[in-house]
């Protein structure tokens, strides 16, 4: 099975030129398009962040003006939020595996996933002009009035990007759902789809239901700007926390996108490398529909001083505890799996690992600002800052470097060289903590976000964060390099290096055009590790 | 060992499936499916917008009705009536759509598209009289209303405008689909089914939409 892959016609050989490439339908390929426009934003986006470390090293306002730090923080946050965490799994990941996954020639609607690509780019060229003309001072919230009244940055061209992006993971979303409804291989039942699969599709759902919100909400503000309609406007009336609850109706659901896919990566990975069965499926599955379907419900958490009234609050805290609980559930079924299993501790597993105790600390913590009398007190400071940071890039960034680990030999057909891997790894989880950890202090000593100076006495845990962020930038540097070096050198994968389970690895790596020679029935469920091999590997080897 | 065929072969050679599909009939419940989740994410973009209006409305009762009452009822009650009817002749047209019923069904997506495009007619005309009558708070253009409401009025006309365009664009855009399947269909293409009935499924939004739209901003002024 491990013949020469440059004889065999798969997704990648059968056609190199551009134009290829640029109107392919395949989602394989457009995984691949994703896959390299998101890592063009993610650094982007990390060079803002870098420049505010740099600032921050320091109390005094040295490195950049007070407004050049509005807007760095502003493009950090728009930029990593929309244009590389929202489509970060879903878009690279999740369209390469599902129709693998699924037993799927392809998603049920190609076209509209090449559009979605191209709204990205439309959307992401959007902010690269508002980023060249000036960029914006509002933060990634575009909070009212800063976006309306008293906006004085490139707040149109800022929220028509995020608007086309937004309509990018709709149709994402779209195709996702009909996919997982429709395409599914004769036998796959529902209870016998990968979790993978199924964080996706609860995602999905999110995109589908949520973005359209933020749509209208940002077009209020485009329009406000433009034909100067008054929605948001005091002087006639209008509310500015109106905005709050409609921007954080969708905002708080985004959060779920941007972590529900993680925890689906983390358990493939996670059974794989335990080699044993998922511990609680059904419990799985049930927990990312409930996160997904609860966190419609918990927006008002970030409004707790904001004039919400204490009823409210008290309701919006109490859901937004309830949250915890599918989350907890899944926490615990991840310890179970690896409970008495072989675990073995290649580079993705050791992402995995990360995910799990960096999103316990970051959930904990979420429950810690839910509470609305700690909120008074934390919010607007980095103890948020550190809270969220420790989901969205200690859990979710984690996780897409996982699965992008995992995966990497069925994209390419090629293994990297898994000490790298490992150092990789290990590098980025000690930088992450060594910049993060440390604001969680600095928030509940009550350094408050979004200034560029601050007092002496928190300069000590200011330069501890400061120091590891060269440690994460070099943890993240090092994959872009041997993983492009293993395209060239890397060894020659196989089908099946890792030994799993999933349809995904039943086929070639890099999968034909097609992506199975012939079409799989599906007997047995996702994660028969320990259990006798599948007919179709016995066929095989 | 059970496998199933890659490549299923088509009955017919016009009645394949796309090839990510094993048959006709998936593809049209994927296609449907699709148009379903889409027509929920446009709900909710319309929902946002309904649910401001709403508090807004509730706030400033006085003022929304005083605003409502300048809105021209008749118009806006003859383009009810004329939405409503094209969602009559869009149905009939997707019941016609069997090749066998070709002209009806030529006939029907005409009707339906000219319908749209007449609503969109008196529409303009009604925009027009309200930015001559200084109601349209746009471009930095006089707003005139006669006190104590005239601020919220402007929000009441923020909230016409906003919702009342919005769905104008909708419905022009669901003009240009219908009249690609009218273009489709007097060419002659075969298996409309699926494509009709999306269109349908879109057009009956657009309408739906409207018979909140109408009583929120035009019938503020006129109840109980
Ligand atoms: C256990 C579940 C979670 C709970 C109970 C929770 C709770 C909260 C609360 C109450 C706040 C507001 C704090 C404040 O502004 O004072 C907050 C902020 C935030 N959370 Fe979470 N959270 C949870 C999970 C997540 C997840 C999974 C993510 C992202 C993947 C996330 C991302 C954020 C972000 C981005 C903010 C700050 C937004 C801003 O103001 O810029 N949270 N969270
Ligand atoms: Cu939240």
């Amino acid at each position: 099975m491990t013949a020469d892959i440059s004889v065999r016609k798969n997704y990648l050989n059968r056609d190199y030129s551009i134009a290829s490439w640029l109107t392919t339908i395949d989602h394989k390929r457009i995984a691949w398009l994703y896959l390299v426009s998101i890592t063009a934003f993610f650094f982007f986006g990390g060079a803002a962040a870098t420049l505010i470390r740099l600032e921050l090293a320091t109390p005094a306002g040295d490195v950049v003006e007070t407004e050049t730090y509005n807007r760095l923080f502003s493009l950090h946050g728009i930029v990593m939020v929309w244009f590389f965490l929202v489509p970060s799994i879903p878009a690279t990941l999740g369209n390469f595996l599902i129709p693998l996954m699924i037993g799927a020639r392809d998603v049920a609607f190609p076209r509209l996933n090449l559009l979605s690509w191209y709204l990205y780019v439309i959307g992401g060229t959007f902010t690269l002009a508002m980023a060249i003309a000036g960029g914006v001072d509002t933060g990634w919230t575009f909070y009212t009035p800063y976006s309306s009244l008293f906006a004085n940055g490139q707040v149109v061209l800022a929220v028509v990007g995020v608007i086309v992006a937004g309509f990018s993971s709709i149709l994402t979303g779209l195709n996702f759902i009909v996919t997982v409804h429709n395409m599914r291989a004769p036998g796959l039942h529902w209870t016998r789809l990968p979790l993978f699969v199924w964080a996706n599709y609860a995602t999905a759902i999110i995109m589908v239901l949520a973005t359209p919100v933020l749509a209208i909400t940002l077009l209020l503000i485009a329009l406000e700007r433009i034909f100067g309609i008054g929605i948001f406007d005091p002087k006639v009336g209008g509310d500015p926390v109106l905005f709050q609850h409609l921007f954080w109706f969708y905002s708080h659901p985004a959060v779920y996108i941007m972590i529900l896919p993680g925890m689906g990566v983390v358990s493939e990975i996670i059974t794989c490398f335990a080699r044993k069965r998922i511990f609680g499926y059904d419990g799985m599955a049930f927990a990312l529909l409930a996160i997904a379907l609860i966190g419609f419900l918990v927006w008002g958490h970030h409004l707790f001083v904001a004039g919400e009234s204490v009823y409210a609050g008290v309701i919006f805290s109490l859901l937004s505890f309830m949250v915890a609980v599918p989350s907890g559930i899944k926490v615990f079924n991840w310890a179970a799996t690896l409970y008495k299993g072989s675990v073995s501790f290649e580079t993705p597993m050791l992402y995995a690992l990360g995910f799990v105790g960096l999103f316990t600390v970051g959930g904990l913590t979420g429950i810690t600002v839910a509470a609305t009398a700690v909120d008074v007190h934390v919010h607007d400071t980095y103890f948020v800052i550190a809270h969220f940071h420790y989901i969205m890039v200690g859990g979710m960034v984690m996780a897409y470097f996982g699965g992008l680990h995992f995966w990497w030999p069925k994209m390419t057909g090629r293994i990297y060289p898994d000490r790298w891997g490992r150092i990789a790894a290990i590098t980025i989880f000690v930088g992450f903590n060594l910049t993060f950890f440390p604001q969680f202090v600095l928030g509940y000593l009550g350094m408050p976000r979004r200034y560029h100076t601050y007092p002496d006495e928190f300069q000590l845990l200011n330069v501890l964060s400061s120091a590891g962020a060269p440690v994460l930038a070099i943890g993240y540097l090092l994959p872009l390099v041997y993983l492009l070096y293993s395209l060239k050198w890397g060894p020659v994968a196989g089908p099946n290096p890792w030994d799993a389970k999933g349809l995904e690895w039943q086929t070639p790596s890099p999968p034909p055009e097609h992506n199975f020679d012939r079409l799989p029935v599906v007997t047995q469920e996702p994660y028969a590790y320990g259990l006798p091999k599948r007919d179709s590997d016995a066929a095989r080897s | 060992m059970a496998y199933r065929n890659a490549i299923p072969t088509p009955p017919g050679a016009e009645a394949k499936p796309a090839p990510q599909f094993d048959s006709l009939r998936q593809q049209y419940e994927a296609d449907t499916l699709g148009m379903w989740i889409f027509l929920a994410s446009e709900i909710l973009f319309f929902g946002g917008l309904f649910m401001a209006y709403v508090i807004y409305r509730a706030a400033y009762p006085e003022a929304f009705e005083a605003a409502s009452g300048r809105l021209d009822l008749l118009l806006g009650g003859i383009n009810t009536a004329i939405l409503l009817t094209s969602s009559l002749t869009m149905t009939l047209a997707d019941d016609a759509v069997l090749p066998r019923n070709r002209k009806a069904l030529i006939g029907w997506l005409a009707v339906t598209a000219l319908l749209g495009t007449v609503f969109l007619v008196i529409k303009g005309v009604e925009y027009s009289v309200e930015f001559a009558a200084h109601l349209a708070p746009i471009f930095g253009r006089p707003f005139d209303f006669p006190e104590p409401h005239t601020e919220q009025a402007r929000l009441f006309f923020s909230f016409y405008f906003a919702l009342t365009g919005l769905h104008a664009l909708h419905l022009f855009i669901g003009i240009v689909v219908v009249l690609i399947m009218l273009a489709l269909a007097i060419r002659g293409v075969p298996r409309l089914e699926a494509k009709v009935t999306i269109a349908g499924l879109y057009w009956h939004l657009v309408d739906l939409i409207w018979v909140f739209v109408f009583p929120l901003l035009y019938l503020a002024a006129h109840h109980g």
